[in-house]
């Protein structure tokens, strides 16, 4: 080869990868030059020939694919897609766990507390309707002795009354309450000008959904208190202070013992 | 020559084109049929796997073909085959004058022999030459799936096709003899 041109350049250019301006400067040389012309053609069906033998490769009885290999690539890309989708969604899924377990435990609590409210609510209606009464208790008495004594026979549980004497609690009477459908006594306190009810009914399940231990709350700005003792629930309700109510459940709760 | 970048797509479209190519390319590699299948296997396992990592609207074959020529390389097969010349890289192309033309040799050889040739080159000659002439990757695309810059690209094809060339005509001086 007596051309001293830069043969560098046949590769890039048969590879159709020189620059436009170089490949401008070079086709021109092309043309001038048929030592570099013959070259470029021989190099170019080079890359043809090598492509046609490489491509072949495959297709060779020593190469050729096994039909049930591609089968075997898709079946793969399919099950681990699937994994991982699944680990894709394994955070979402454990999110979705997650609320769904809120849920299932939030539901009943929010149920209970749903039904608890509903059940102070009902009590509460009970009291303010005694307040609202000409005649709010059947048994009028100071007398624990009298008022104890006039739910025998329509409650099938007994209670005690405490000892009021020293305390500045008076007991004014009692009546008979059906709360869902359950007979209870509903006795009825005062204090200085406020009175106070004292619900006592069946600590029966779904009555009720409240906690066995002394539970103080405040429902429309009247002070409850509650609790259970011996398979009863006992429900205070008044319009006097949550102190004033505490007070008297003592007095029952000492009672009871 | 496909286009280099804007690769949109599933997996499945953008990798079961490709199918067939990377087998014939894993065979070139491996030069073994259950090592061509077991590599083409793990290629798309793990492409599948860092698919979520591949960038849409990139160059999604550079991509795959990295993959599989980086498991290649780990494999043991790869291992055995592969013998580093990036030193050699940087060092500037041998004078071409003592080569047999090409058009001397083409006149005289057969498929079959360029097939020969191709599976005595080293395995870096070899996938670079497969990568260009076969696969018809620009520079930019082999640089992208070899990572290697693209002026190596061109001395190590430079090279690539000079070892070619000789190796094309011991063959042709032996059959001649």
């Amino acid at each position: 080869m007596s051309c001293d041109f830069n043969r560098d350049k046949l590769d890039a250019y048969m590879d159709e990868s020189l620059p436009r301006e170089a490949l401008a400067v070079f086709e021109d040389h092309l043309h001038s030059c048929p030592t570099c012309a013959a070259e470029a053609l021989a190099r170019l069906q080079m890359k043809r020939a090598t492509r046609a033998a490489a491509a072949n490769l495959a297709q060779s009885p020593e190469f050729s694919m096994r039909p049930e290999f591609r089968l075997r690539i898709e079946k793969s890309i399919q099950k681990s897609r699937h994994s991982v989708l699944k680990n894709r969604w394994l955070p979402w899924m454990a999110v979705a766990s997650v609320a769904l377990l809120l849920v299932a435990v939030s539901v009943p609590m929010f149920m209970r507390h749903a039904e608890r409210g509903e059940a102070i609510a009902e009590l509460l209606d009970l009291h303010v309707a005694t307040m609202a009464s000409a005649n709010p208790v059947d048994v009028v008495s100071t007398d624990r002795h009298t008022v104890k004594p006039w739910f025998q026979g329509k409650l099938p549980f007994t209670f005690n009354l405490p000892e009021l004497q020293d305390s500045p609690y008076k007991l004014l009477g009692g009546k008979l309450v059906y709360f869902k459908h359950n007979p209870g006594a509903q006795l009825l306190f005062e204090l200085r000008k406020h009175q106070l009810s004292v619900f006592i009914v069946q600590d029966q399940q779904g009555v009720m959904p409240l906690g066995a231990a002394v539970t103080a709350s405040s429902d429309k700005g009247f002070s409850v208190e509650t609790w259970t003792h011996a398979g009863l629930r006992y429900v205070v309700i008044s319009d006097t202070s949550p102190t004033d109510v505490h007070s008297l459940g003592d007095l029952l709760r000492f009672a009871a013992k | 020559m496909a286009n280099p970048s804007g690769d949109t797509g599933t997996f499945e479209e953008l990798a079961m084109p490709l199918f067939v190519r990377l087998y014939n390319f894993a065979c070139w590699l491996t030069q073994n049929r259950a090592e061509a299948e077991d590599l083409v296997q793990e290629t798309f396992m793990k492409a599948l796997k860092g698919f979520s990592s591949f960038r849409q609207g990139t160059n999604f074959r550079a991509w795959i073909y990295r993959i599989l020529r980086n498991t290649f390389l780990t494999s043991q097969a790869g291992l055995k085959a592969s013998v580093s010349l990036d030193a050699e890289d940087d060092a500037p192309p041998e004078p071409s004058t003592t080569e047999t033309p090409e058009s001397v040799l083409l006149a005289r050889i057969e498929s079959e022999t360029i097939q020969s040739a191709l599976k005595e080159l080293p395995v870096n000659y070899r996938e670079i030459i497969l990568l260009c002439d076969l696969e018809e990757m620009s520079y930019q695309e082999i640089s992208l799936a070899i990572g290697i810059p693209i002026g190596t690209v061109m001395s190590r094809l430079s090279r690539a096709r000079k070892a070619m060339r000789t190796l094309l005509g011991a063959k042709l001086q032996r059959a001649i003899e």
